[in-house]
């Protein structure tokens, strides 16, 4: 019988490669095998790399306040999506998060000609939707990869503590995707307050309405304070952009309109760099109240990882690749800040100053 | 049939089978969702909570069965240290079985995340928001999710050992029902 002829010796070792293969399979998944593969711990590494770790901060976006209020929806959303956050006469609460991008969580208001708006509204039923905006309406990269060797190119020269500008002139050279971003952001004076700026998705969602039609969206917060230019007085204090806010809060609401803009058919809705004509159909859904803010070592919007994929039904994620590379990367920086915040190692809250420390 | 089985009944041998390609499913899933940049981030992601929750039901059901039914005798000619061995490793694979899901539903909860286990259908929070709390239970998902692998390798490593080196039926008695015909 074949069962006798087998030697011992050979049935161990097939027991061994078995259990090996198996073993490898998980490390190799795990990533484990392939040091270089660009994997969402690999994304944070490198800003770490870059910018230093400022414990107990998100990895980017370090510098920012916690904001609170609500969304009252008007019911015009509902002709896209079924999400019960667009219901007529609909309040939603929300916790929201200005902030500018960095990893450096003192980092000068006016070093970054960029501005970020997230939010997470809590749907009546336990629903969550999460979106993190822009003030610029596209992103300078397509894919996470380009990301990535963008973020290699930015690298701050020990020297200068700056980007080498030649390697970021060679990173656009090579990445011709990144000129509309660039071409946007020359013509584009950043706003004097987080109040009176737009903020985008940039990333495409797919909306689904009850009926089940399903159609691509962008959104975008559109402020009731008209746009004033950030001044030259302004860019001298580190903190403007904070003081500003609590000064206009200080003194009533601040509020934005909803507008959910709907794709045509063959609108692109996997490339972030690329903005939908001017002309398509835009839908006011309704208008985001904003009327308390606080530093974000003490508001509700620390403890919050927004995630732009945390969506209510009736919204989706698009099939744009930058989607699930923010929320593999995302995670990645709230485990690590929050095990910071567990062990003791995140950096208390000084005194004397309002700006998020 | 009230005589002594030397085969696992057809309900726990299904329960099993299922449970141990949905576990391994899972565990890949785990590992590779949190790595991967892709969109495949996204799907592994939604997958993982329903499977979870759907692992979290069948080991509730599947315990009931074990003490219900039972379990076939191990043979009687094992050595001691391997008798402790199996019972502990079965010990330990039920524990973690049952931990796993708890802990990814509570790491959940306590990090703020809605539960959601498919567009619409979420699970309430069965822990408070608490990022202290999260970073504990998310370190404990990882390291039980690692053990629970290793402890699964042994047991394969085990069940090869029993049908090629022993031969002793341990294999068989999970991998097929009694023979029909009987002396």
């Amino acid at each position: 019988m074949t069962r006798t002829t087998i030697c011992m010796p050979c049935r161990l070792a097939a027991i061994a490669v078995a259990v090996g293969c198996a073993a490898a399979a998980f490390a190799w998944t795990a990533g484990w095998l392939t040091p270089k593969r660009l994997d969402a711990p690999h994304l944070i590494d490198t800003f770490e790399t870059n910018y230093g770790v400022h414990p107990g901060y998100r990895r980017n976006h370090a510098k920012g306040l916690c904001v609170e209020g609500w969304f009252d929806s008007n019911g015009n959303g509902e002709r896209v999506s079924r999400a019960a956050v667009f219901a007529p006469q609909q309040r939603t609460p929300v916790i929201g998060r200005f902030a500018i991008p960095g990893s450096n969580p003192s980092a000068p208001d006016a070093s970054v000609p960029v501005r970020s708006f997230a939010l997470l509204f809590k749907l009546a039923d336990g629903e969550q939707w999460r979106t993190g905006m822009n003030s610029v309406p596209l992103f300078a990269v397509r894919t996470p990869r380009e990301f990535y060797q963008q973020l290699v190119a930015s690298k701050p020269d020990p020297a200068t503590g700056k980007p080498d500008p030649a390697k970021l002139a060679a990173f656009n050279h090579a990445h011709p995707d990144t000129l509309p971003f660039r071409q946007w952001m020359a013509t584009h004076t950043p706003s004097s307050s987080f109040a009176n700026s737009r903020f985008y998705s940039i990333n495409a969602f797919i909306a689904t309405d009850a009926a089940g039609h399903a159609r691509p969206v962008r959104w975008e917060v559109v402020p009731d304070t008209s746009y004033e230019p950030e001044t030259a007085a302004q860019k001298a204090q580190p903190d403007f952009l904070s003081r500003d806010l609590d000064a206009r809060l200080a003194a009533g609401p601040l509020r934005w309109h909803l507008i959910l803009t709907v794709a045509a058919p063959g609108d692109p809705t996997d490339d972030a760099t690329r903005q939908w004509p001017a002309a398509r159909e835009r839908i006011d859904a309704g208008t985001l109240v904003l009327q308390h803010a606080s530093p974000q070592r003490i508001g509700q919007c620390r403890d919050v990882n927004y995630d732009p994929t945390v969506l209510p039904a009736g919204l989706a994620p698009s099939d744009d690749p930058l989607l699930a590379a923010r929320s593999a990367a995302y995670a990645v920086s709230f485990n690590r800040r929050t095990r910071e915040e567990a062990t003791g190692a995140a950096a208390p809250a000084p005194s004397g100053q309002d700006s998020p420390p | 049939m009230k005589r002594e089985t030397q085969h696992f009944t057809a309900v726990a041998r299904l329960l099993h089978w299922l449970m141990a390609v949905l576990i391994v499913t899972m565990l890949f899933v785990g590992v590779g969702m949190v790595s991967t940049v892709s969109r495949l981030h996204d799907t592994l992601l939604a997958l993982h909570r329903p499977l979870g929750i759907a692992l979290l039901v069948l080991v509730v059901i599947r315990a009931g069965v074990r003490v219900t039914r039972g379990t076939p005798p191990l043979p009687a000619d094992l050595p001691g240290w391997q008798r402790v061995g199996a019972k502990a490793s079965h010990y330990a694979l039920y524990a973690m079985m049952a931990a796993m899901p708890l802990i990814g539903w509570s790491m959940l909860s306590a990090g703020g995340y809605p539960v959601v286990l498919a567009p619409g259908v979420q699970l309430p929070p069965i822990a408070p928001h608490n990022v202290t709390l999260y970073a504990w239970l998310r370190a404990a998902h990882t390291w039980v999710a690692l053990a629970l692998y290793a402890t699964v390798l042994l047991h394969f490593a085990a069940a090869l050992f029993h049908a090629l080196i022993r031969r002793d039926g341990v294999l068989a008695s999970m991998a097929r029902g009694e023979p029909r015909r009987r002396a």
